[in-house]
């Protein structure tokens, strides 16, 4: 579903975003990325949609050569992956209802079906009394659920959550990841950048973790894989790992 | 649906650019609408004297009749004569007094033995007016010739000076309307600079995103040419009766409705093309 093999990405300044990361995510798989502010989580996202381009190495997105892909094929890219983006980049003059409508809009969406599927979407995370508030009428959870809601709303193969609970207090966290967990549960291939440690460690779910722009490790998350040493060891376990979720898939 | 409910939105939040653009486009198509009714009113002049009998001679009023039938004779022996018609003191002051019908006082004032009796004569061929207005100015009995050729070759060169002045006035109002809308766009897609680049991210496609700009700018162009059509037009209808008394029966007013509306439509096509190419300067300069 995705796959970076060998991509590097080197900023104007000389600063590696990303060196030599190599990643391969399966249809249906629910996968954490981890890593601490400025590892190369947020860019990994952005070289998936092609908001830019890696300096070297290749990346397949559902099929799509990603970096040759024609300008012209890149809406269709973007509207087959949805991301809730870490800054969100909700539109301030619109309202909750007409936020999550945006895509379906962009998308040629008859006003009448887009109405049905953005009711039906807001039931999904709850939203649905705050549909005709604008964001800054808003709470900082319910805003993380409007761009979710948002990102979900053409029903997308592909869902990036990038840091989805970033300034959220426990509660609320476990609201949105519960959330991704039932959207991941229907087939949609979810990965979820973040570090917020308690909600990795409680999902079991794989874990990609990156430092400074590199994998350090792969591995399923629980508790005792989070200590460096067993690094081997959560390497040896990474294919069983994708077979489980494999198997989730096919449940 | 949803980019003309954006168009909307774009032109009602932001009233004074709303303005701005429009204003241009109003004086744009008030000086195209202005041109116009000078043209074509110039032109109707024109061609009505064309067709009119080409000499006029007038007679001192000492003139005895058999002078007059010599000199008919005369002129006709040449054979370059296509028609002469004699108008008698009479018959002037019947036309005069049509002419000024409306203006009691003009009418007072006059009777036949001021006006002159006359020969207006026309040519089978244009170039033997002059021979012909030559061997009326000869004639003793002849106190003026009136050659119609200068007044049409006077009015000709007016209307071709205005002609130039219109068309140059046109193509530098266009110009600056297009300058000036592709800047108010272009402020207007800088200020939505986040909005466009996030819906380009959720997957919004290049046109998706200029189309609103480009009927903005569509709209502010047709309610210009609407505007400035409609001031042209009022001012045209209100100096008509004006107008008509001052061209004295030469037959350009009114102008027909149907014209009119023409005139409208050709602008309204006019101001899409305008409004459609500032706003797209705008998109390509502004956005990608």
């Amino acid at each position: 579903m995705i796959k970076l093999d060998k991509v590097s990405k080197k900023f104007g300044t000389g600063v590696f975003g990303l060196s030599d990361v190599s990643l391969n995510i399966e249809k249906g798989e629910f996968v954490f990325l981890v890593g601490s502010t400025g590892a190369g989580k947020t860019t990994i996202f952005r070289l998936l949609i092609r908001d830019t381009l890696p300096t070297e190495g290749s990346i397949l997105v559902n099929g799509w050569d990603v970096v040759h892909l024609p300008k012209n094929k890149l809406p269709t890219l973007r509207k087959n992956v949805g991301v809730v983006f870490q800054d969100l980049k909700l539109l301030l003059d619109r309202t909750t209802f007409e936020n999550i409508m945006l895509p379906l809009e962009v998308a040629g969406a008859s006003d009448e079906e887009a109405t049905k599927i953005v009711e039906s979407v807001l039931g999904l995370v709850g939203l649905t009394e705050h549909k005709d508030k604008f964001p800054i009428q808003l709470s900082g959870g319910e805003l993380q659920k409007v761009a979710l809601a948002r990102a979900l709303v053409l029903s997308p193969e592909i869902l990036l959550a990038d840091e989805p609970t970033g300034n959220l207090d426990a509660a609320t966290s476990w609201e949105i990841v519960k959330l991704l967990s039932d959207i991941n549960k229907r087939g949609t291939t979810v990965v979820m950048a973040t570090h917020n440690l308690d909600v990795i460690k409680s999902l079991g779910k794989r874990v990609i973790r990156i430092e400074k722009g590199k994998i350090v490790e792969e591995g399923k998350s629980s508790g005792k894989h989070k200590d460096k040493k067993d690094h081997q060891e959560v390497e040896k376990e990474e294919p069983s790992s994708v077979k489980t979720s494999e198997g989730q898939e096919k449940e | 649906m949803s980019f003309t409910k954006t168009t909307w939105k774009n032109i009602r939040r932001s009233p004074y650019q709303a303005l701005a653009a429009i204003l241009i486009m109003t004086l744009t198509f008030l000086a195209i609408s202005f041109f116009t009714f000078l043209l074509v009113g110039s032109s109707k002049v024109i061609n009505y004297f064309e067709s009119k009998p080409q000499v006029t001679a007038f007679f001192r009023n000492d003139a005895s009749q058999s002078d007059i039938n010599k000199l008919e004779n005369q002129l006709r022996a040449t054979g370059k004569i296509a028609s002469i018609k004699f108008v008698s003191q009479n018959e002037a002051l019947k036309i005069y007094r049509q002419q000024n019908a409306n203006d009691p006082l003009l009418l007072d004032l006059v009777t036949a033995d001021v006006l002159p009796s006359s020969f207006e004569i026309s040519t089978v061929q244009i170039e033997d007016m002059g021979t012909i207005s030559n061997m009326l100015d000869k004639s003793p009995i002849v106190s003026d010739v009136i050659y119609q050729k200068d007044v049409v070759s006077t009015l000709t060169t007016w209307t071709s000076a205005i002609k130039k002045i219109g068309i140059v006035l046109v193509v530098l109002l266009s110009l600056v309307s297009i300058f000036i809308m592709a800047t108010i766009v272009g402020i207007k897609i800088s200020q939505k600079k986040e909005d466009i680049e996030i819906m380009k991210l959720i997957g919004a496609t290049n046109w998706y995103i200029r189309w609103p700009f480009l009927t903005e700018g569509i709209v502010y162009g047709i309610i210009g040419a609407v505007v400035g059509w409609a001031i042209a037009t009022a001012g045209l209808l209100y100096t008509t009766p004006f107008l008509e008394s001052f061209l004295k029966g030469i037959p350009v007013l009114p102008a027909s409705y149907s014209d009119l509306l023409i005139l409208l439509g050709l602008e309204i096509g006019f101001a899409v093309f305008l409004g459609a190419v500032s706003s797209f300067l705008a998109v390509l300069r502004y956005s990608n």
